[in-house]
């Protein structure tokens, strides 16, 4: 039995706060759903477990079975058992796939794992090409591609707690089926999910246990399956108050979802992860 | 001949030059421009950021009593498929053997005087007319026309001896409508050694040569090297390098695009360690219509060594439909590791395409941080990032024996940067 813990997380980047006070905590063979609108800090919280330059945590915890992850680098996380399958993976241009697993194995000291025929087994049940495989790490692979060579790697290295940035973006509903139900199989053998999301439907082929809502950088409710169902239905409407203010920042509501402009920014969204 | 002029190098006691007296007195003629001229400057835009205010050639001899080839390196078992292997040591030609009736090896004759010089009648520095002047081991590879010569041409040149000045020589001439791979490898141990090479490359027309120099110098070695390349009718030349040693190693490459239709392509690795200083001078000359150039350098610096790549595109008034691209990018690994990278055009014609990309910068942090995220440790994750940067420059390359073992090579080289660096 793994657990995940996060409590009181508060992360800054480039000196702006975006996650405010977040706790959840995810223990082997459950699946819990961050659900949140554009800009509310779910891609800083993958970054942030994961330790990603630049996302400072500035008080809060994050353990895995009351490891503290906050001093390690990002490879000894990987080690201690999470995996992130990152909502963009990047190319890594001349680096074989095969390898980097294999080395990422060695260094955790699975040296009993077969890369070469694990990758090909897992290649085969996501319906991702084996032939590439063969390619440099995501060199020219299409989204869709990418995100079921991230499942595939998730199964590869036999993490224990994996956290999903936005999976079912750029998938189609084919390659969303079967990456999910694959994730899904991983649970039943132990795998502890968070699965960050913006819709419901991937959560029709990996049921969450537990539904989390982040809003504006704080989880604003906590639920059961059926909270997904109603975000599907009713939107983030509800949680995203006009009469809430935050740092000159003015929040309006449109009919379908929520939309925020901040008068005096040059940017569009002023929660948009700033180094994406 | 003046009286009061004096060499920079002194001809070591018996030390003889052999040949035709005309081409003595070329050679001679050679020495008396070089004499005349003196060290460069640094002053000089050719020579800019370079330590040539530090080179102090009294303290180098010319001739050596020879050594032997201990350390074969990056070129390691090429041997079984070459057409042909040759082995210089100090600048004595060691052994010579041909395993192709096409390629034929001259040192010296009528024919090897003619095309000695034939590509760089004088030299564009004063280390290349000291090169022509002073050049003891001098090999021209003659391969005829019509001929594909499947293994390449193996020339190793070794310097064994501290303090040893010298100046290798090698003239490819590739007859019309052949095919040939010439490797050219230069390595030397931990010795302080000045080396000069000058490479002629003639691609006669329809001809198709690549040319690889392998560059292992130790770490207190000196190289000044000078390519210069002319390329006739519809032909193709690739010239690459892989760089990895010399305290200060430059090479200066130079090609012609002389025959309309030709071609030609310039590619480097290189990398910096210590305070190692690799110098770069690259020259597309187009000289003919329907000519194309490219070329792709990509270095990686380590600790406080320098980098300096400078490249000029020239094309001539009549040389209309033309393509040139030149692309330079470069790692640093080291805050005090430092790289400066100039393109230079000179376009005389409006019928061409036309490009130049510099880049310096640091390692990708995105690509470090996927491959640390699946949980590779960070050195390791930053070799593999840097080994995947050299990949498309080695995949080109033409043997790949040799691409391999400089992947190795390469990746030692990462290893021994000791874990985790935090930059």
């Amino acid at each position: 039995m793994t657990t995940l813990s996060i409590e009181k997380l508060c992360v800054e980047v480039a000196d702006q706060q975006i996650l405010d006070d977040v706790s959840l905590e995810v223990s082997s063979g459950q699946v819990h759903a961050v659900m949140g609108p554009n800009g509310s800090g779910k891609s800083t919280l993958s970054n942030a477990i994961m330790g990603k330059p630049g996302y400072r945590v500035t008080s809060g915890s994050i353990t895995l079975d009351g490891k503290d992850l906050l001093p390690l680098p990002t490879w000894e996380r990987a080690k201690a058992g999470l995996f992130l399958a990152m909502q963009y993976p990047t190319e890594v241009p001349g680096v074989s796939l095969r390898e980097t697993l294999e080395l990422a194995l060695q260094a955790r000291g699975k040296t009993d794992i077969d890369v070469t025929s694990r990758l090909l087994e897992e290649a085969v049940q996501i319906g991702l090409s084996p032939e590439l495989l063969d390619r440099p790490v995501n060199v020219d692979l299409s989204g869709g591609e990418k995100k079921r060579n991230e499942t595939a790697q998730l199964a590869v290295l036999e993490a224990e707690i994996a956290v999903l940035d936005e999976l079912d973006s750029g998938l189609d509903i084919d390659a969303l089926r079967s990456c999910a139900e694959r994730i899904e199989t991983m649970t039943d053998s132990g795998l502890g999910v968070l699965c960050i999301t913006h819709y419901h439907r991937l959560l029709d082929y990996l049921p969450a246990d537990q539904v989390h809502v982040l809003v504006d950088g704080r989880i604003v409710e906590t639920g059961g399956p059926d909270l997904a169902q109603d975000l599907e239905t009713n939107g983030y409407a509800r949680f995203l108050r006009s009469d809430v203010e935050s740092e000159g920042v003015t929040v309006s509501i449109d009919g379908l979802g929520a939309s925020k402009k901040a008068p005096n920014s040059s940017s569009d969204d002023p929660f948009a992860d700033p180094l994406v | 001949m003046t009286a009061t002029r004096t060499s920079l190098f002194q001809l070591p006691n018996g030390g003889q030059s052999v040949g035709s007296s005309a081409f003595l007195e070329r050679r001679n003629n050679a020495a008396q421009r070089a004499d005349e001229a003196g060290l460069p400057s640094f002053e000089e835009e050719i020579w800019r950021y370079t330590p040539i205010a530090d080179l102090d050639v009294s303290k180098y001899e010319l001739g050596a009593p020879g050594g032997s080839l201990l350390d074969f390196g990056l070129t390691n078992g090429v041997d079984e498929n070459a057409a042909a292997v040759i082995h210089i040591v100090d600048g004595q030609v060691v052994s010579i053997s041909v395993h192709d009736e096409a390629v034929t090896v001259l040192t010296d004759g009528t024919e090897f005087e003619n095309l000695i010089g034939s590509v760089m009648r004088t030299g564009p520095d004063v280390f290349s007319d000291y090169n022509f002047a002073y050049c003891s081991a001098s090999i021209v590879i003659h391969i005829a026309s019509n001929a594909v010569i499947a293994g390449p041409v193996l020339i190793r040149q070794h310097t064994t001896t501290e303090g040893l000045a010298w100046f290798p020589r090698v003239m490819v001439d590739l007859g019309e409508n052949s095919e040939a791979t010439v490797v050219e490898h230069q390595t030397s141990p931990d010795i302080d050694a000045l080396v000069c090479p000058v490479t002629e490359l003639k691609v006669h027309q329809a001809g198709r040569l690549q040319y690889l120099t392998v560059q292992e110098h130790g770490p207190r070695t000196w190289q000044i090297a000078t390519q210069m390349a002319e390329i006739d009718r519809d032909a193709h030349l690739a010239v690459s390098q892989i760089a990895l040693g010399g305290e200060y190693a430059r090479a200066r490459i130079d090609i012609k695009m002389a025959g309309q239709g030709s071609s030609g392509d310039i590619s480097s690795v290189y990398f910096g360690r210590a305070d190692a200083q690799h110098d770069f001078r690259t020259f597309q000359r187009h000289n003919a219509p329907h000519t194309n150039s490219n070329l792709l350098f990509k270095g990686v610096l380590d600790d406080r060594s320098r980098a300096i790549y400078t490249g000029l595109i020239r094309i001539e008034p009549d040389a209309a439909d033309v393509n040139a691209y030149q692309t330079n990018r470069t790692l640093k690994l080291s805050e005090e590791a430092w790289a400066e990278s100039v393109p230079n055009l000179e376009i005389e014609n409006n019928d061409v395409r036309c490009s130049h990309a510099s880049a310096v910068g640091p390692i990708d942090q995105d690509q470090r941080f996927y491959l640390e995220s699946r949980g590779v440790p960070e050195d390791i994750a930053e070799a593999l990032v840097v080994r995947g940067f050299f990949a498309d420059v080695l995949d080109q390359l033409p043997v790949a024996t040799i691409s391999d073992a400089a992947n190795t090579r390469i990746s030692e080289l990462l290893a021994l940067e000791g874990p985790g660096q935090q930059r």
